[in-house]
């Protein structure tokens, strides 16, 4: 990877916009620019259109022949099945309220990050044929026609997108580019095009069950392996049951959890709390992965991806599914899995906490609770103890992803949960947090690190607002719920603010959890020595 | 920009001209209803267009907090999980424009004292929001006024919306301040398009036409009331006529402004249909907006919902059932004894 330039200098260096009609500028694949292209292998094996060996940097896609037909077959078709896209092409009036909303453009000042022409790139295709001036005035009203240039602008723009709809917020007509950009993203893979960091996954993911490829023994170690390093923090080793039938709950979180630094150690976090509570619960090698890459590719490779969350349901007998921390999963959870893949098998029932009875009448027909929903529930009703002086090194802020927060509305409880972990939290300025959230800048499949420099940009104003609170405040941790995050933020506090720690809520939730009959903590669960703690004292107490 | 502009001087003059070679009738007349015509079967094809492809998954847009735990407070309006509250929330989409209010501006500065160097701040930003509610309102009044000329005995809301409307008592005829505010609400938008460079290299020849023809119709109609005056009484008759199927024109003193007034708005309505205009009724469609946020609670179905094909359990078993064993892991079938 390339040394990325400065803050300032990556700041100082955007472009002024371009004198020329966007209409007239091509786009240009200088490296870093653009994502891998996948391995035609790849998609041969996961039975994708066209699949073939191309290079975004060189001149000739090597497109299939007859492509121009296949993208106005693809689209016509998309225009039938989605009444969203004939909708967000007819109605934007181009009033650019959308404009400076998106992280991508503020960091890049590209004009066609702009939401607003990033979806006029299709809606200029979409003129030609579809609208009365469009076919009398052509390139006067924005139309033009298709040709190799415009495919390549369509590719570059629909991975320069993370799907966020901060910009939907803000539409006086809701238009949602995250569903232009994923309609684009389908058309590219009509004629081949695709890109490794997503593909592969979604490769993985249908063969061995998970993103990363974990097969089920390794899946097993992995998990045994964060158990143990749980005792040596406890003293308590935390059950570990697998593909076991007959419990009450079935848990699914994202792969990247069990895998990588910081995921881990939110991963130990569910451990250690299931294990306070005694849940009654189960992981599956199986439905090992809780994200879902496919709703990166299109409709059909998400629904496909998502269906063994239900089957593995079925199979176990669990009546409710718990979900782990993740953005893009939460997305498909709340607003997809139930029609793609509903309704729930006959074993499943409405979602009933067994340790406070409540009942999560809004999860009534996915059958699927978050898991800060479950423990906010839990500390409301006084289920666990928690000493969260442990947290006392730490000032932290809190990082709302995209997806739980503008397709879920999933605000209120991890900052409950936050509040009654940590002594010091600290919100971020009021229009980057919430609903008006900004993405990590690395979202729907483009954390992947040939773009790091893009990454830094559409980064910034996430970065830029943590920088903020940690020179104001001193903050130095940021929370989050989502596992991309947990991948993409530290890099990206690294550069913006450089000292500040990424993890997730349940890392936080677990150093603050007093479980019953554990050691004295003298460690977080990443042990680090707590800081508040002296290492004699506990040994004396120890010994007591 | 200036194309746009000239189109619609264009249209203008040859309405005039036309009223002054004695083609009154066809602008007059079959323009007005020519337009009508195409208006109400434009916006009725483009619904049935829309309504013609489902709504395959639920996507509203939450804008605050989903309805969860009892302790937690949902925005019933913002994230609304009811019919109920998506009502209002589409009440206040199309009649506040609630999203638009929500506005910020990104502002950066180079060196800022809070973080020590490069800062964006986000500052909420209402004009876009002021000016269009202006608009939107100020031609909904104009429009309703213009009932004085369709029907008769004037209706006493149209009279009192009147009342209000010039309440100013300036001038005669009194000045009603809507027309005058729609001319400044429109002059706003149309700078914002040309003065923000933003903006401006968004903007397409069919953004600045309707602008231009807007601005046209209201700089003629305030001619009419206030310089150039039209007979009042005569117009009456006319639109009556064609409002009764019985065109009138014989006779009748109709200025050339006014044949420049109706058929620049009888362009309008023959654009409206096939332009982006047909926001007025496609915001009632958006999915983002127009759903309830209660997609884990009801079933959303999907029409063209594919048949399930998935990696199924077995399959993954088959694949890994030696390991599975090795690693003690729970199997359905064991693996076959080797010799």
């Amino acid at each position: 990877m390339a040394k990325l330039p400065t803050p300032q200098m990556l700041m100082a260096s955007r472009p002024e916009l371009p004198k020329e009609s966007w209409l007239d500028i091509k786009p240009e694949f200088a490296p870093g620019s653009y994502c891998y292209p996948e391995k035609k292998e790849t998609m041969e094996l996961l039975h994708m259109p066209n699949p073939h060996d191309w290079d975004p940097s060189a001149e000739d896609w090597n497109l299939p022949e007859n492509w121009e037909q296949i993208l106005c077959d693809a689209f016509e078709e998309r225009l039938q099945k989605h009444r969203s896209l004939k909708l967000f092409m007819d109605i934007c009036v181009r009033c650019g309220a959308c404009a400076d909303k998106c992280h991508f453009f503020l960091g890049t000042n590209d004009p066609k990050n702009m939401p607003v022409l990033r979806a006029e790139l299709l809606r200029s295709l979409y003129r030609r044929d579809h609208t009365m001036l469009g076919k009398l005035l052509g390139k006067k009203v924005g139309a033009r026609d298709w040709d190799k240039s415009v495919v390549k602008e369509l590719f570059y723009y629909a991975y320069q997108c993370t799907e966020c709809r901060r910009c939907s917020l803000f539409c006086p007509y809701g238009i949602d580019t995250a569903e232009i950009t994923a309609i684009v993203r389908e058309l590219m893979h009509e004629v081949g095009l695709g890109t490794h960091w997503i593909m592969d996954p979604v490769k993985n993911c249908s063969f061995t069950g998970n993103h990363l490829g974990i097969k089920p023994h390794s899946f097993k170690e992995i998990v045994e392996m964060l158990a143990d390093d749980c005792e040596t923090v406890t003293g308590i080793r935390p059950k570990t049951p697998f593909n076991e039938k007959g419990h009450e709950i079935l848990f699914i979180t994202p792969s990247g959890d069990v895998f990588a630094d910081p995921g881990i150690y939110t991963f130990m976090g569910y451990l250690l709390l299931f294990h306070e509570l005694d849940l009654d619960y189960t992981f599956s090698t199986y439905a090992s992965e809780g994200g879902n890459f496919g709703s990166f590719t299109s409709f059909n490779m998400a629904k496909k991806l998502n269906a063994k969350m239900y089957a593995e349901a079925e199979r176990l007998g669990v009546k409710w599914i718990l979900g782990g921390e993740c953005g893009h999963m939460w997305r498909v959870v709340n607003q997809y899995m139930e029609t793609y893949n509903g309704p729930t098998p006959p074993n499943m029932t409405i979602p009933k906490s067994p340790i406070t009875g409540t009942v999560f009448k809004n999860a009534a027909a996915t059958k699927m609770v978050h898991i800060t929903e479950f423990t906010a529930d839990l500390i409301r009703h006084g289920k666990i103890k928690l000493d969260p002086s442990r947290n006392d090194h730490i000032i932290t802020t809190f990082h709302d992803s995209c997806n739980p927060a503008r397709a879920m509305g999933l605000l209120e409880e991890p900052r409950y949960i936050l509040k009654h972990v940590c002594n010091h939290f600290v919100e971020m300025p009021e229009n980057t947090i919430r609903e008006q959230t900004f993405c990590c800048g690395a979202g729907s499949g483009l954390n992947t690190e040939e773009i790091m420099e893009l990454r830094m940009r559409s980064g910034m104003p996430r970065g830029n607002a943590l920088r903020y609170v940690q020179q104001k405040y001193g903050v130095n941790h940021m929370a989050c719920c989502c596992a991309i995050d947990r991948a993409t933020l530290p890099p990206l506090a690294n550069y913006w603010a450089p000292g500040v720690n990424v993890s997730g809520i349940h890392e936080l939730v677990a150093n603050a959890l007093v479980m019953k009959g554990e050691a004295k903590r003298t460690m977080d669960l990443r042990q680090e020595d707590l800081p508040n703690v002296d290492a004699d004292e506990a040994e004396a107490e120890e010994g007591r | 920009m200036l194309e746009s502009l000239l189109v619609v001087l264009l249209i203008g003059a040859v309405a005039w001209i036309g009223s002054c070679i004695g083609l009154t009738a066809v602008f007059g007349i079959l323009l007005p209803y020519v337009a009508v015509l195409v208006f109400l079967v434009g916006i009725v094809r483009r619904m049935i267009y829309w309504a013609k492809s489902p709504v395959p998954f639920a996507i509203p847009t939450t804008g605050g907090q989903e309805r969860s735990l009892d302790f937690i407070k949902q925005e019933k309006f913002d994230c609304p999980s009811t019919k109920f509250g998506v009502v209002i929330r589409m009440i206040l989409e199309v009649c506040l424009f609630r999203s638009l209010f929500r506005n910020t501006q990104a502002c950066s500065f180079e060196n800022d004292q809070a973080t020590g160097g490069y800062r964006v701040v986000y500052y909420s930003s209402k004009w876009l929001w002021f000016f269009s509610l202006l608009f939107h309102y100020c031609f909904l009044i104009v429009f309703l006024r213009h009932f004085r000329f369709f029907i008769e005995p004037v209706p006493c809301c149209v009279s009192f919306i009147e009342a209000v409307d010039g309440f100013l008592q300036i001038g005669a005829p009194r000045f009603f301040l809507t027309g005058g505010l729609l001319l400044v609400a429109l002059v706003f938008l149309l700078c914002r398009r040309i003065f923000n460079e933003r903006i401006r290299y968004i903007s397409l020849a069919n953004d600045y036409f309707p602008l231009w023809l807007l601005i046209g119709i209201v700089v003629s109609g305030l001619c009419l009331r206030y310089f150039d005056k039209a007979e009042i009484a005569q117009v009456k008759i006319f639109i009556m006529g064609l409002t009764h199927f019985s065109p009138v024109i014989q006779g009748l003193d109709l200025n050339g402004m006014f044949i420049v007034h109706l058929t620049l708005v009888s362009t309008l309505l023959i654009y409206f249909p096939y332009s982006k205009l047909v926001h007025m009724p496609g915001v009632f469609f958006s999915p983002t907006r127009n759903l309830p946020t209660n997609t884990r609670e009801v079933r959303h179905i999907n029409p063209w919902n594919p048949p399930k094909q998935f990696f199924t359990y077995p399959e993954y078993e088959d694949t890994y059932r030696d390991a599975m064993a090795q690693a003690g892991l729970p199997l359905e079938k064991q693996p076959d004894k080797k010799s």
